[in-house]
């Protein structure tokens, strides 16, 4: 048999759009495997010569799943700019929406794209493997995906003007301060949204013996984690500082200001994608691979910081004996203990006084002519990096996604994946969803990260070495 | 009654279109019992059906790909529908073109790269246009609905109006910007 070629295009349920290909040997067996990015949206150039005032509205648009991520990381870059610390209440409010947002997003990668796979099974027929089905067979469970994620959508709408694109949060704070009706109302969801929560929880560990296989094989391997984490050490998605640790957990840097990234955080170009693998500097490309999103967040973090989350903290540090735990499969459980602590700290936030205080925005114009803003996006460790003039035009533009950082550890787990599944000999439809569902685990934002779009096709081409067609299987 | 097979695709856009249509939320529901979502981001069809109702497509035309695949959406589609400001007028995705392609790929892979310094992406990946562009300058559209997203409510309205093959005014719901 002659060296051939697998080509998934496009990769589906998935937030953008991708491509895969499995290079086979001599055997049929996996040679090596990488995912492609194949479209590129540029705002690192084209917001040159914007009013920084734009920034937040424009980098929103990088983004419909996660515009909430960008305006938070690209407002507090121009509160750098500014030189200014929004009040208390600016602080709260952008944290709530921060994490209403997390909420939200969490629900769609765990009910809207990847529960079929739970549900069905991942040799299920691909005409079933998808959330209009679930409606049809398990039509309470789709409820409760649509209402979880419409919790997270809802508050941002309450507190932005708009579910998507919300324009509220500001340089130097929010536009409007939240009422006590809207406090209210917003209280009123906690209990139906923690009800989900917790559903979705026992459900998602109650089947995790079905999966070992998986959880084994999907992108299962030692790596660096990065993530935000506060002055006590816990999770944290707004402020805070970077800490890398080893896949031993060992804390390699500690205590970083996020305004010094660049001096740990590198970026390699590859040919054939157009999402750039940053790196860990100080190791150097490649070995200075590290991953970012609920996973590493909950992996660099002492603990949660509220009750529910830390019960269900403690059983996921088990995972591993206390140390990281290195299976990307669980990246689905720390997204749902995520969700867990996210309705936790809103009501904490909602219940503090301060937080409805009028006092919401500070006020000055172009204080320094650099500024880092840095959250905790949905998928891991955002930054925006702003140049301008004296006058407030934006002259350099850098940008560091979260799913971009993932990049290195997503093509070692579709490698990964493909040696453990894919048998050249007889390829099936069942081990390809499998190749994509390891990157559904690291629930990618492709149309944030370059935004991407794939070669549409269910035929498989298998091509040799020269790129013949040598032959075509039909997925389903 | 048939259901309609309905197609959803984003291309250069930001998927907020998308998440929009989701923000139906129950309403989802409704309108699966008069609707087949046949090709979407959300399920597992690998290529355009030949025999589409309607499909929605959000995002502009940015790429030698997206080119190919939206003359193949036409050429399978009864009506399609451009949803949002990109599909219908480039909006954000267009900006590219006040610098042009070389000098957007320069800014990404010269300038912000630190490994591999200008090796533009260039294997396996498609080839980007001189020129982002709406829709209509490929193919001929049938439905323009606005909207930096176009709201839920409008998504809505006008899937349900399609359905039942009657009118709407769609500025009664959304505009461009909204």
């Amino acid at each position: 048999m002659e060296k051939k070629k697998i080509v998934i295009s496009p990769v589906t349920r998935i937030e953008g759009h991708a491509k895969i290909t499995i290079d086979l040997n001599e055997q049929g067996g996996v040679d090596d495997a990488r995912i492609h990015v194949t479209q590129y949206r540029g705002f690192e150039k084209m917001c040159e010569g914007r009013p920084y005032t734009e920034m937040p509205a424009l980098t929103a648009r990088t983004c419909g799943i996660c515009p909430v991520s960008h305006v938070i990381s690209s407002t507090k870059a121009c509160d750098n700019l500014l030189a200014v610390r929004p009040p208390k209440a600016a602080r709260n409010l952008r944290r709530i929406i921060n994490l209403a947002q997390i909420i939200q997003s969490h629900a769609l990668n765990f009910y809207h794209l990847s529960s079929p796979d739970f549900v069905y099974g991942f040799d299920a027929a691909p005409e079933d493997r998808n959330i209009f089905k679930l409606m049809q067979t398990n039509p309470d469970m789709a409820k409760d995906g649509i209402n979880l994620r419409a919790f997270g959508q809802k508050i941002i709408e309450e507190l932005g003007g708009k579910r998507i694109h919300p324009t509220w949060i500001v340089p130097g704070g929010v536009s409007h301060p939240i009422t006590t009706e809207q406090k209210e109302k917003i209280l009123a969801q906690i209990p139906q949204a923690m009800e989900i929560a917790q559903k979705t929880l026992k459900y998602f560990v109650s089947n995790l013996h079905r999966f070992q296989k998986e959880i084994d094989n999907f992108a299962s391997f030692p790596s660096l984690f990065m993530g935000l984490v506060n002055k006590k050490g816990n999770l944290e998605h707004y402020d805070g500082f970077l800490r890398f640790i080893d896949s031993e957990g060992n804390v390699l840097e500690d205590g970083v200001d996020p305004i010094f990234y660049k001096d740990y955080i590198g970026e390699a170009v590859e040919k054939d994608s157009y999402l750039k693998s940053p790196y860990y500097k100080p190791l150097g490309y490649e070995r200075g691979m590290y991953r970012v999103g609920p996973l590493a967040r909950l992996n660099v973090a002492n603990g949660c910081g509220t009750p529910m989350a830390d019960k269900e903290f403690e059983r996921f540090k088990n995972l591993n004996d206390g140390k990281p735990v290195l299976n990307s499969f669980y990246y689905h459980y720390a997204r749902i203990i995520e969700i867990i602590y996210g309705i936790e700290r809103i009501e904490e936030l909602l219940k503090e006084p301060e937080t409805l205080s009028d006092n919401i925005r500070s006020h000055a114009s172009i204080n320094r002519d650099k500024g880092v803003g840095c959250s905790e996006a949905p998928r891991g460790t955002l930054f925006h990096d702003y140049e301008v003039t004296n006058d407030g035009i934006i002259t350099g533009v850098n940008l560091i996604i979260a799913t971009g950082n993932n990049n290195l550890a997503m093509n070692a787990g579709v490698k990964q994946v493909a040696q453990a599944f894919v048998d050249g000999n007889n390829i099936t439809d069942g081990a390809l969803n499998r190749v994509e569902a390891v990157i559904r685990c690291f629930d990618p934002c492709l149309s944030c990260s370059t935004h991407a779009t794939g070669i549409v096709t269910s035929r498989i081409e298998v091509r040799d070495h020269n790129k013949q067609i040598v032959d075509v299987i039909h997925r389903s | 009654m048939k259901k309609v097979r309905v197609g959803t695709i984003w291309l250069d856009g930001c998927s907020g279109c998308h998440m929009s249509f989701l923000d139906m939320d129950e309403r989802l529901v409704e309108l699966s019992q008069y609707m087949d979502v046949v090709y979407s981001p959300y399920v597992d069809a690998k290529e355009i059906p030949s025999d589409i109702d309607l499909f929605i497509v959000e995002g502009a035309l940015s790429t030698d790909h997206d080119i190919k695949i939206i003359k193949e959406i036409r050429k399978n589609s009864k009506l399609i529908l451009a949803l949002g400001d990109c599909a219908v007028t480039g909006n954000i995705s267009a900006m590219k073109n006040l610098f042009g392609t070389e000098a957007v790929l320069e800014k990404g892979y010269f300038d912000l790269a630190d490994i591999n310094k200008g090796e533009y992406p260039s294997e396996v990946v498609p080839t980007l246009l001189d020129k982002v562009i709406p829709l209509n300058e490929a193919i001929d559209v049938d439905y323009f609905v606005p909207g930096c997203p176009t709201p839920a409510d409008a998504i809505y309205e006008v899937i349900k109006a399609i359905i039942e093959n009657r009118e709407i005014k769609i500025s009664d719901y959304t505009r461009f910007g909204k």
